[in-house]
């Protein structure tokens, strides 16, 4: 095992100002942690990370080396994850008997009615309330266009996005969101935004389960070279990063991991580079940081990102980790198959570069070895010019694909030169149309062409019937897709997000 | 006027108040049961032990090895239960089972152990020994199998076959849609302990403490006086917490009596939703007759609520869905029968609308469907049919204040600016191939009281201590709709002191007993009638008092924010000055108040008479944009005229509109209940059980112009301070959403193409319904309309 990580019996975690000390089963979140504590702020509305009602901001580091108060579901968060770490929660954020802005717009607005979701509210709210580039985009001019709903204080509503309420229909919280002004001058957690975040600290937390007896572990090494070796002596251990699958599994079925190794704040795996022939895009990266910092330029992950879950999900959720569960619904991989992403696959055996087209094998079965971890994502350049994400769901907001549909087509003189499509939901894995791919390239890029290659594409994968869609519905959207496609880049509005007069 | 409608000069109700938990749950500080767990000592953690299959023989179980794990304490199964194994109150809803299993997901036993995890292994050891019988799982299996709960339930009014014969078009079809989950956010939950001198004590979230209290006391063979219910507040009720909570209640009670431990049980989302009942769905099939001119003429349908396994609270559910199937219009001749199926699944209850809304979408969707079969647009075929004065329904209650619906329905239309927007949205049309989009327009008429009469009761228990301040408990739950708000609001006009003077305890069965269920609207109108009867019993002592101290006659004496006065005094009084007076001439500062609603009288077996007090209007336009690509749509404004008649308190009313106009919304586009009707093992099982497969409206749901207005003039002489019930009428606006879908939809196929649109209207559904237009001849039916003409 590795010497640098520390032997802890403990972590330590700073609530709303307050060190406080860890010492239950490992497998306990951060949400039954606070709880017992007497926090009961935070709440448990479904335990899997799609109501937000648990929601607490945590002190995460920005790129700009300050720090960034990023909303979390704490029901998916280790409690072990907090050690070194900073929260606050809606208790918090009051101080003393003076409600923070955030909290008096809710309660005078008529934004709580049971008030249950509503700490997860404040939350999330108070999250984007101190987002920096806010004050910036308050001048932008307010509206929808579907990716982001800003109101006139630069306020982004789908940064709600994960959190529900059954009470509300949601109007009054969204006047209150879009009444708040900026941070005052005296704002201590506007003010802690300027300094950086607290270092990740090299956990090694040890205890037993109360119920079992079995000992658990949860360690962070400081170091990838310490984790690929950690994975290379005890095949047994399970990788986490932003725990965003991992902790449904612990909260709904129940597993109990005894060895849990933590990459998600791995230098060597944050981070986006840059270089001639690709970008790299580090898999400990959170989608929210990806979103932020590519900042459009992978086009196609830019309409990928806004239909990614939720931004509470997303703030956790690494890059790596949606690849690393090899669901055949995880969004990412449509867009990078189409996008012909490659993973940098590392272990102490050293590193090695296999396509995303080749890295499915099964359902939830993949060509990385046990002691193999994704380290990296790197997009080949150039790009594609003419991109679309097509998100068939239930919701707008927060919902798993019924089917995903990336394109990047190249269309040189009115003839299409390449073409990549992956597909979602339609298979065991997610797969290339590669059939369709073919048909396309060489022909027109016309309204025929995508008539003639709609049956192909519809005959690419084999979907099922299940409670989100039925197969014949999933074949219809392969069928309409490449003319969805086709109308979108004609200008004609084939997305249903057009701004109210 | 009557005097409880009257309101004095200068009233606290009809003022804007936000809620008097708000800064309670912005920071957190507002506590609900589960919160409470902390604060007592060797707490047990409950968990049951589900059974896997939908139907089957008991024969036994082994809890043995539930024992062998760490931290288990007890096992309880329904040998242990010491009184009546009931948990409803039509006894056909055991408890625990003890021979025969009715459904996926039921509740055989539950485990109490140091930790809910332990307590988790524990169950996951028990062994229940099991044969499988045949089951039942849809609605149309136990149609099939002949398979109900009960009696069917007939209106029968005027001569409806003759009336088919005489009209001039004959539609019939069938329309099955689904139920819905509650999703309060706050699970089931409840925390009981027993104190020294063997009080119960329970903290559960009830919309029904006395009835929590009623199925504890007989389930553990006690007397009602020995149990106390208490409920903080609820995260959410929406009538999942009327009936659901009595069993868990029950088995906390007899856990902390088994162990003397406190005993809490909290269900998880999976667990709530696998174990409790949810709104009904219903099969029906109609057939409708207009004549020339497009009035409905005569309707015989027949409603079959989807059951479940027990009866529960199916039979008035069906009842108010048969009494609401008229919605706002004027049916002469009709017959409706109606039935409960039984089956293997969830015991279906209460939920928000209590069937209501179901009767309502037959006819909705019945006038949707044949308006262009009439060639008439949906919104003058609804216009031609509203009531007018002097009709009654078809339980034979004059329709009281029939010209609201209209005033309802024209405020909207001027407000709204509809007809241009049918016209722009004509043009949009035109000029749009992928998308298109709809507006429709439609009508709430819901009754208010409950249906059963004995009901309509309520009280309270009003205090005012030496120094002024007053304290107020009633019979109602707080789940979030603001009574605690507005009971504030009542007391303090009534007593004539300022807002800040009164303060609300928690609901109690030992402060008001033998409460009704906080339900069918009616929280604010009888708790509110009992809070303002005793604050009035208190007021006129306080008049005598204050009579002699300003030397004029006590009829003139009035009190208004704290300060007591009399048109022929020069002098005035505090209200402080007042009751400090009153103590020491020892004149009763407290009083228990009472109400019941007057004027009700219902026969069942007849469907017969004037269930309702009132009935509350609205009306609601929706307008959508849905791609035809995938069937998804996005809401893209909606204006609501509603009548909550002379509001109490307008911020929470227009939150409790808006708030049932999303949910049921929700109910019709996007919830979807999927139970497993295969024949694999999993046959019965509800497959979405979480919150990531069952999906209830979020922000991308909310309309992005929601414009809500309150009817003016809308004083309603038979309640509290002429106000009207708010909680349910609401989520019946959302028909303008399904109908507005259906709307986009026509717009793909030919001019006057009839839409057929299943429920919940899924984007998948709608694509569906896109297909089969696209497909249409010009002025037909679609293929797949079940909407028939009947040569006549």
């Amino acid at each position: 095992m590795s010497t640098a990580a520390t032997d802890l019996a403990t972590a330590e975690v700073t609530i709303n100002g307050t060190v406080t000390r860890f010492d239950g089963p490992p497998h306990t979140n951060a949400l039954d942690f606070l709880r017992g504590q007497g926090l009961t702020a935070a709440k448990e509305g479904c335990a899997e990370g799609e109501c937000g009602a648990c929601a607490i901001l945590v002190a995460r580091p920005d790129a700009s080396g300050g720090t960034r108060w990023t909303s979390i579901n704490s029901c998916l968060l280790p409690a072990a994850a907090l050690d070194g770490g900073e929260i606050v929660t809606a208790e918090g954020l009051a101080d003393g008997g003076t409600a923070h802005p955030v909290q008096e717009e809710m309660a005078v607005r008529g934004g709580s009615q049971c008030g249950y979701c509503t700490p997860g509210f404040i939350s999330s709210m108070a999250a984007e309330y101190y987002r920096p580039e806010r004050a910036a985009e308050a001048a932008c001019e307010p509206g929808d266009d579907g990716d982001h709903h800003c109101g006139p204080n630069g306020f982004d509503l789908h940064s709600l996005s994960g959190n529900l309420c059954r009470c509300t229909g949601y109007r009054p919280i969204r006047d209150a969101a879009f009444a708040l002004g900026q941070p005052s001058a005296e704002d201590a957690l506007a003010a802690r935004r300027d300094r950086s975040a607290p270092a990740p600290v090299a956990t090694d937390y040890r205890r037993a389960d109360t119920a079992t007896g079995k000992v658990g572990r949860y360690r962070r090494p400081a170091t990838l070279a310490e984790a690929v070796e950690i994975l290379a002596a005890d095949p047994d251990v399970t990788v986490v990063a932003g725990a965003t699958d991992w902790g449904v599994e612990v909260n709904i079925k129940g597993a109990r991991a005894k060895n849990l190794l933590a990459v998600d704040r791995l230098p060597e795996m944050r981070g986006i580079r840059r270089t001639a022939d690709h970008i790299e895009l580090g898999a400990a990266h959170t989608l929210s940081e990806l979103e932020r910092e590519l900042a459009g330029d992978i086009p196609l992950l830019g309409k990928l990102f806004p239909q990614f879950a939720s931004r509470l999900i997303r703030n956790g959720a690494t890059i790596g980790g949606n690849l690393g569960t090899g669901s055949p619904i995880g969004d990412t991989p449509p867009a990078l198959l189409a996008l012909e992403a490659e993973l940098v696959l590392s272990s102490v055996r050293g590193d090695r570069v296999v396509a995303l087209a080749d890295y499915f094998t099964g359902y939830r079965q993949t060509v990385r070895e046990t002691d193999e971890l994704i380290t990296a994502i790197r997009i080949p350049l150039p790009l594609s010019p003419l991109t679309s994400f097509q998100k068939i769901a239930k919701r707008r907001f927060d919902d798993i694909s019924s089917v995903a549909i990336g394109y990047a087509v190249d269309v040189t003189d009115g003839v299409v030169r390449k073409a990549r499509i992956g597909l979602g939901g339609v298979a065991a894995t997610p797969l290339r149309a590669t059939a369709t791919e073919a048909l396309l390239e060489g022909r027109p890029w016309s309204l025929e062409t995508v008539h003639a290659a709609a049956e192909t594409l519809a005959g690419e994968g084999t979907p099922m019937d299940d409670h989100r869609a039925s197969a014949k519905y999933r074949t219809a959207m392969l069928r309409s897709s490449l003319e969805r496609f086709f109308a979108e880049q004609l200008g004609q509005p084939a997305v249903t997000g057009q701004e109210v007069k | 006027m009557s005097t409880l409608s009257q309101r004095p000069a200068d009233p606290i109700v009809g003022e804007r108040h936000h809620h008097e938990s708000a800064f309670g749950h912005v920071t957190g500080s507002a506590l609900y049961t589960d919160d409470l767990v902390g604060r007592l000592t060797g707490v047990l953690h409950a968990h049951p032990v589900q059974s896997t299959t939908a139907h089957a023989r008991l024969n036994s179980l082994d809890v043995a090895p539930a024992y062998e794990v760490p931290g288990v304490v007890r096992v309880i199964t329904a040998s242990d239960i010491p009184g009546v194994n009931d948990q409803g109150v039509k006894h056909d809803e055991p408890m625990l089972p003890t021979d025969e299993i009715m459904f996926f997901g039921q509740p055989l036993a539950w485990v109490l152990a140091e930790d809910l995890e332990a307590a988790k292994e524990g169950a996951a050891a028990v062994v229940a020994d099991v044969d499988e019988l045949p089951s039942l799982v849809s609605v149309r299996d136990a149609i099939a199998a002949n398979s109900y709960h009960g009696q069917e339930l007939t209106i029968d009014k005027g001569e409806a076959d003759a009336a088919f014969a005489d009209a001039a078009h004959v539609f019939e079809g069938e329309f099955e849609f689904a139920g819905q989950e509650h999703f309060y956010l706050e699970t089931q939950a409840c925390l009981a302990h027993v104190d020294e001198n063997e009080q119960i004590f329970i903290q559960s979230s009830t919309q029904h403490p006395t009835e929590t209290q009623d199925i504890v006391s007989h389930v553990l063979g006690v007397p009602a006086h020995e149990v106390t219910v208490q409920c903080l507040r609820m995260g959410g009720g929406f009538g999942g917490k009327e009936m659901q909570p009595h069993g868990y209640a029950a088995l906390a009670a007899l856990g902390a009596k088994l162990t003397g431990r406190p005993v809490r049980l909290r269900l998880s989302r999976t667990l709530d939703i696998t174990m409790t009942g949810k709104r009904h769905g219903f099969h029906s099939s109609w057939k409708i007759g207009f004549t020339e001119d497009g009035k409905i003429l005569a309707l015989d349908a027949t409603l079959t609520a989807d059951g479940g396994w027990s009866l529960d609270l199916s039979e008035p559910v069906l009842t108010r869905a048969m009494c609401h199937i008229d919605n706002a219009y004027w049916v002469p001749n009709i017959r409706v029968t109606g039935r409960i199926a039984k089956c293997n699944k969830t015991s279906q209850t209460a939920f928000r609308g209590f069937g209501g809304p179901q009767g309502m979408l037959v006819m909705e969707d019945i006038l949707g469907r044949v308006a262009p079969q009439l060639g008439l647009s949906a919104r003058e075929l609804r216009r031609r049919n509203f009531y007018t004065e002097g009709q009654d329904t078809p339980y034979y209650q004059p329709v009281r204040h029939p010209d609201r619906i209209d005033a309802c329905w024209d405020q909207l239309i001027s407000e709204s600016d509809l007809e241009a927007r049918e016209l722009e949205i004509e043009a949009f049309n035109a000029g749009h191939e992928h998308i298109k989009r709809g507006l429709a327009i439609t009508p709430v008429k819901f009754g208010i009281s409950f249906n059963l009469t004995a009901f309509n009761q309520g009280g309270a228990l009003v205090l005012v201590y030496k120094d002024g301040s007053v304290l107020v408990t009633h019979g109602g739950t707080e789940m979030g709709q603001g009574l605690h708000q507005k009971m504030l609001q009542v007391a303090a006009t009534t007593l004539g002191v300022p807002l800040s003077t009164v303060r609300l305890a928690p609901t109690r069965t030992d402060k008001v007993p033998n409460t009704s269920a906080t339900a069918a609207s009616s929280g604010s109108d009888l708790n509110g009638g009992a809070v303002k009867n005793a604050c009035d019993q208190i007021l006129d002592r306080l008049r005598q008092v204050a009579a002699g101290l300003l030397g004029a006659p006590a009829h003139e004496v009035s009190i208004d924010r704290g300060i007591v006065s009399a048109l022929s005094s020069p002098k005035t009084v505090t209200w402080e000055e007042l009751i400090n007076t009153a103590y020491f001439q020892r004149i009763q500062l407290s009083a228990s108040g009472f109400y019941r609603t007057e004027g009700l009288h219902w026969n069942l077996a007849q469907m017969r008479g004037e269930p309702f007090k009132y009935f509350a209007y609205g009306t609601a336009a929706a307008e959508v944009e849905v791609n035809r690509f995938d069937g998804s749509y996005r809401l893209r404004r909606v204006d609501i005229v509603h009548d909550v008649g002379d509001s109490l308190s307008p911020l929470i009313d227009v939150g409790q509109i808006e708030g049932g106009f999303v949910q049921g919304a929700g109910w019709l586009t996007l919830e979807d209940l999927r139970w497993d009707e295969s024949d694999r093992p999993s046959r019965g099982r509800l497959a979405t059980q979480a919150a990531s497969t069952y999906k209830i409206p979020s922000f991308s749901e909310t309309p992005d112009v929601f414009n809500v207005s309150l009817l003016d003039k809308a004083h309603e002489e038979g309640a509290v301070y002429g106000s009207k019930a708010v909680g349910e009428p609401p989520l019946m606006l959302a028909f303008s959403v399904r109908e507005a879908l259906r709307e986009a939809v026509s717009a793909f196929g030919p001019a006057g193409t009839s839409v057929e649109l299943a429920s919940p209207a899924t984007p998948e559904a709608v694509f569906w319904a896109i297909e089969d237009v696209r497909r249409a001849e010009p002025g037909a039916a679609t293929s797949a309309t079940e909407g028939q003409r009947v040569p006549s």
